[in-house]
C-alpha cells in the first residue's frame, strides 16, 4: 500500500459501528454484527475522497477505554501509545459514538481527543434516536468537546457519510493544523502535587507537554496493565521499571489517603467533566434509565428465567434439523447435475489418462463436496440471524451460569457456536474474552464442535446408511442422528472443558460485564453477502485444496499401472492402496477398511476431503467407463471374506463419532498456534482428541457388535 | 434511604451506586463503562440459579455476575 497516503483511525466503543462505517468509507466487506467485539484485529482499507485525495482507514478493535484489559483491547491501547510518539500517526481520528448511548461513549472519545490528533466524531445511530422523537445537537457538541467536526449520520440507513468524507477531507486539507483546545479533565491541585514524580519520570522519558503526561501518570495509577503496557512499549528496562513500579504504588497509597480510590481516579474526573458539561449544554436525555426499550419488552419471553433456555434448545434443535431436510433437493440437483458433467465428459472426451484424470480425479474430487453448499449456506444463514439481531449476547447471558461451571465464561458461547461454521473464526473470537484461563479452555474445546467441514462426512453416511424413517411422527431418524452427532460434540466440549479448567492456573479473576445490545432486524444485504462470503470461501477452498488433493489422490490410486497388459489393474495394489494397507491393521478394529484409511490420511488437510478422496477412489476402481456415484458405491461395496456389504450403519456411525472427535484439520492448530504462541497448546489438543476419536470408534464398533449389530 | 446491596434490588427498582467492593479489575470495568460511584441504575431482571443481572445504566443495558453484584453497594 502506498505509505504516503494519510492514515485515519476509525476508533470507538464495541458495538458502535465502526467497522459498517468502514465498509461503506472502503467499500470493502468486513464482517459486521450486532454482537460487542466481533472485530478482534486491526484492518485497513483505501477509501477515495474528494478532490483526488485518497486515504487509507484503519479499522480498530472496540474498546471501552485506553487502559488495556482483553487481549482485543490491549492492541488498542497499545496502538495510541505507538501514536504518542509518532509512529504510524494516522492525520485525523474518527471516533465512532452511538448517539443513543452518548453519555458513555465520549469516555473514550475524551481519552482520544487528548492524544493531539484531530477528531472527527462520527454520530452513529441516529436513527434511532429520532424513532424516538428526540435530537442531538451536533453543533453544539462540536463546540462543547472541541473536536474538529461532528457528523450525526446513520451507517444502517447509509446517510451521513459524504458529510463525514467532506470533513475528513477538511482535516487532511489543514496540515500542521492547530489543534483548538479540547475539553480537558481539570485535576485538582492536590492530587496533581501527589502524581507529580510519575509525571517527572514520565517527561524524562518522553517529553509530550504537561497536560497530555498528567493524565498518562493518572492512567497508570489506575492499573497494573497500564504499567505494564508503557514499560513495554517505552522499552524500559527493569531498573526502570522497578523505579516506576515503587513511584506508582506510593502514589497509589497516598490518593487512597485522600479519601478516594486510585482505581476509580481517571474514569471519575472525566466522567465528571463529561457529566457536568453534557448537562451544561442540555445535551442529556432526561430519565433515560427509566425507559423501558423495547429490546427490554422482547426479553421478558426471550431471557425469561424458564422460558428463554428452551427457546434457545429448541432454535438450535430447529437450526440442525433444517440443515438436514431444507438441503435435501437443491443437493440432489447438484448431485445430478455433477453426474450429468461427468458422464458428458466420459463421452465427449477420447478415452485415456486425461479423461480418466478430468472424470476420476476431479469432477468426481470436487463434485463430491460441492454438494453440500447448501447445507453450508443454511447454517451460515441461520448462525448470521442469531449474531445480526442481537440475540447471541442474550445466550450468553443465559448461559453464562453453566459456563462459569464448567470453567467456561459467557463469552465463550458466541465463539463455541461459531465453530458450527469453522473453528478458525471461532477462536479467533475468543479474544473478547477478559480471562486467560476461560479464553484458553474455550480454545481447547472449541475444534470439538462439530464444524461444518465434517457436515459432508456426516451427510454422506447418513444418506447411505441411515434409513430415513419418522419417529414419534414429526421427527426423523436421519435429521436426529445428525443433531446426534452435533450433540455429542458438544457434550463432549462441555465436559473436557470441566475437567481440564482443574489443571490450568488461573491468571487474574474472571468477571462477566456485557452490553446487551438492543434488538435490531438483521439487514438482507449484509445477511446475503455474509452467506455468500461464506459460500464462496468454501468453493475455492474446493476449488484449490480438494482439487489439487483430488489430482495427487488419483494419480495415487491410479499409479503404477501393471507392466504387462494381461495381468489387469487393481486398484489394491496401487501406491494408495498400498498406503492405505499399510495403516489398515491400525484402524480394522474401528471397522474402517483401507479406504477410509486413506481418507483419514487426507483429511488432514481438511475435513470435507474425506468424501472427495472416497470419490476419487471409487471412480478409480471401477471398471466401467460411467461415473460413479459415491452413495451407490459405499452401499454396493462388497467385503471379500465375507461376501457381505462392507459398510453396515454401525460402521457408519463409527465413522461419524471419529470425526466427532478427531484432530485433522491442520489450519485449526496453526491458528491455534498463534493465539497462544505457543506449540504445546496444540500439541495437547492433537494427542487429547486423536485418542478420543479412536476410543470412541472402537467403544461403538467393538460395542455395537458385541451386542448383535453388524 | 438505606444501602443495599445491587442483588438485592427488585427488578424494576432504581437506585444510586454508592461505591463498590468488587474485584480490582473488575471496578476499572465498570467505572470505564460509565458506571461509577453517584450514577443511577435500575435493576431490569435478574438470571435464574443466581444467574446473572441486567441493569440499565446511562443510555444502555449490561449483565453483570451477581456474585459481583453482591459487592455494590446502593441506595
Amino acid at each position: 500500500m502506498d505509505n504516503n497516503m494519510p492514515l485515519i483511525a476509525l476508533m470507538g466503543n464495541p458495538n458502535t459501528g465502526k467497522t459498517a462505517i468502514f465498509n461503506l468509507l472502503t467499500g470493502m466487506n468486513q464482517k459486521v454484527s450486532n454482537y460487542p467485539g466481533i472485530t478482534v484485529e486491526q484492518r485497513r482499507g483505501n477509501a477515495q475522497l474528494k478532490e483526488n485525495c485518497a486515504v487509507q482507514i484503519m479499522d480498530m478493535p472496540g474498546t471501552y477505554s485506553l487502559t488495556p484489559e482483553s487481549l482485543d483491547e490491549k492492541i488498542v491501547a497499545q496502538q495510541t501509545l505507538k501514536w504518542l510518539n509518532g509512529i504510524d500517526r494516522p492525520a485525523a481520528i474518527i471516533s465512532v459514538v452511538d448517539a443513543g448511548n452518548l453519555s458513555r461513549n465520549l469516555y473514550l472519545t475524551s481519552q482520544v481527543m487528548d492524544l493531539g490528533i484531530p477528531v472527527i466524531i462520527a454520530l452513529n445511530m441516529m436513527d434511532r434516536v429520532m424513532q424516538k422523537n428526540q435530537n442531538i445537537d451536533g453543533i453544539k457538541l462540536q463546540k462543547m468537546l472541541g473536536v474538529q467536526a461532528v457528523v450525526p449520520m446513520s451507517a444502517r440507513e447509509k446517510w451521513g457519510i459524504e458529510e463525514l468524507q467532506t470533513e475528513l477531507l477538511n482535516v487532511i486539507k489543514l496540515e500542521n493544523s492547530e489543534i483548538s483546545s479540547h475539553l480537558q479533565i481539570k485535576i485538582p491541585k492536590e492530587i496533581e502535587k501527589i502524581i507529580n514524580p510519575i509525571s517527572e519520570f514520565l517527561n524524562d522519558k518522553n517529553n509530550h507537554g504537561n497536560y497530555i503526561t498528567n493524565v498518562q501518570a493518572l492512567r497508570i495509577i489506575t492499573r497494573k496493565s497500564a504499567l505494564e503496557l508503557y514499560s513495554e512499549c517505552e522499552n524500559l528496562n527493569g531498573a526502570e521499571i522497578k523505579s516506576l513500579t515503587l513511584l506508582r504504588d506510593n502514589v497509589a497509597i497516598e490518593i487512597d489517603e485522600l479519601g478516594m480510590n486510585h482505581r476509580i481516579l481517571e474514569a471519575t474526573l472525566r466522567f465528571d467533566m463529561l457529566d457536568w458539561a453534557l448537562k451544561d449544554q442540555n445535551l442529556i436525555i432526561q430519565n433515560e434509565i427509566k425507559q423501558i426499550s423495547r429490546s427490554e419488552r422482547v426479553d421478558k419471553i426471550l431471557t425469561h428465567k424458564w422460558v428463554g433456555p428452551l427457546i434457545f434448545i429448541a432454535l438450535l434443535y430447529g437450526i440442525f434439523q433444517s440443515i438436514f431436510t431444507w438441503a435435501t433437493i437443491p443437493m440432489q440437483y447438484i448431485d445430478s447435475g455433477v453426474g450429468y458433467l461427468g458422464n458428458y465428459c466420459v463421452q465427449i472426451f477420447s478415452p485415456g489418462i486425461l479423461r480418466d484424470l478430468l472424470v476420476e480425479g476431479i469432477i468426481s474430487g470436487v463434485g463430491a463436496i460441492l454438494i453440500f453448499l447448501p447445507q453450508i449456506l443454511i447454517l451460515m444463514f441461520f448462525m448470521t440471524i442469531l449474531e445480526d439481531t442481537g440475540y447471541m449476547a442474550r445466550v450468553a447471558f443465559m448461559m453464562d451460569k453453566l459456563m462459569n461451571k464448567i470453567g467456561l465464561h459467557g463469552k465463550s458461547v458466541l465463539p463455541l457456536m461459531s465453530g458450527y461454521a469453522c473453528a478458525i473464526p471461532g477462536i479467533m473470537a475468543t479474544r473478547t474474552i477478559d480471562s486467560w484461563k476461560e479464553r484458553l479452555i474455550t480454545i481447547i474445546v472449541l475444534p470439538l464442535i462439530s464444524c461444518s467441514a465434517r457436515l459432508p462426512v456426516y451427510t454422506l453416511m447418513i444418506g447411505a446408511f441411515i434409513p430415513n424413517k419418522p419417529i414419534l411422527g414429526f421427527l426423523n431418524l436421519q435429521g436426529l442422528t445428525m443433531v446426534l452427532m452435533y450433540f455429542l460434540g458438544t457434550v463432549t466440549a462441555m465436559v473436557i472443558a470441566a475437567i481440564i479448567s482443574r489443571f490450568i492456573k488461573e491468571k487474574g479473576k474472571s468477571s462477566f460485564v456485557m452490553e446487551m445490545p438492543p434488538y435490531r432486524m438483521p439487514l438482507a444485504v449484509s445477511l446475503f453477502r455474509q452467506v455468500y462470503t461464506r459460500g464462496k470461501l468454501f468453493v475455492i477452498n474446493a476449488g484449490k485444496i480438494i482439487m489439487a488433493i483430488s489430482i495427487v489422490l488419483w494419480f495415487l490410486a491410479s499409479f503404477p499401472k501393471p507392466e504387462s497388459d494381461e495381468v489387469t489393474f487393481s486398484i489394491q495394489n496401487s501406491y494408495a492402496g498400498k498406503i492405505g494397507h499399510a495403516i489398515e491393521p491400525l484402524i480394522a478394529p474401528l471397522g474402517f477398511d483401507w479406504k477410509i484409511g486413506v481418507g483419514l490420511i487426507t483429511s488432514f488437510a481438511a475435513r470435507e476431503v474425506m468424501v472427495s478422496t472416497l470419490a476419487t477412489l471409487y471412480n478409480v476402481e471401477d471398471e466401467g467407463d460411467d461415473f460413479v456415484g459415491i452413495t451407490e458405491a459405499l452401499k454396493n461395496e462388497v467385503n471379500p471374506l465375507t461376501g457381505l456389504p462392507r459398510y453396515t450403519p454401525l460402521v457408519a456411525l463409527s465413522i461419524m463419532v471419529f470425526y466427532v472427535y478427531a484432530a485433522q484439520c491442520m489450519a485449526t492448530f496453526a491458528i491455534v498456534k498463534n493465539e497462544t504462541n505457543s506449540w504445546k497448546w496444540p500439541l495437547i489438543m492433537i494427542v487429547y482428541m486423536t485418542g478420543l476419536a479412536y476410543i470412541g470408534s472402537l467403544l461403538v464398533y467393538q460395542g455395537g457388535q458385541f451386542l448383535g449389530f453388524v | 434511604m438505606s444501602i443495599k446491596q445491587l442483588h438485592h434490588l427488585l427488578p424494576g427498582e432504581s437506585a444510586k451506586i454508592i461505591s463498590f467492593h468488587t474485584d480490582l479489575t473488575l471496578q476499572s470495568r465498570l467505572v470505564e463503562m460509565g458506571i461509577l460511584p453517584g450514577v443511577e441504575i435500575r435493576l431490569m431482571k435478574k438470571g435464574p440459579f443466581k444467574g446473572p443481572i441486567e441493569i440499565k445504566v446511562r443510555g444502555y443495558e449490561v449483565a453483570l455476575r451477581y456474585k459481583d453484584a453482591m459487592h455494590i453497594n446502593v441506595s
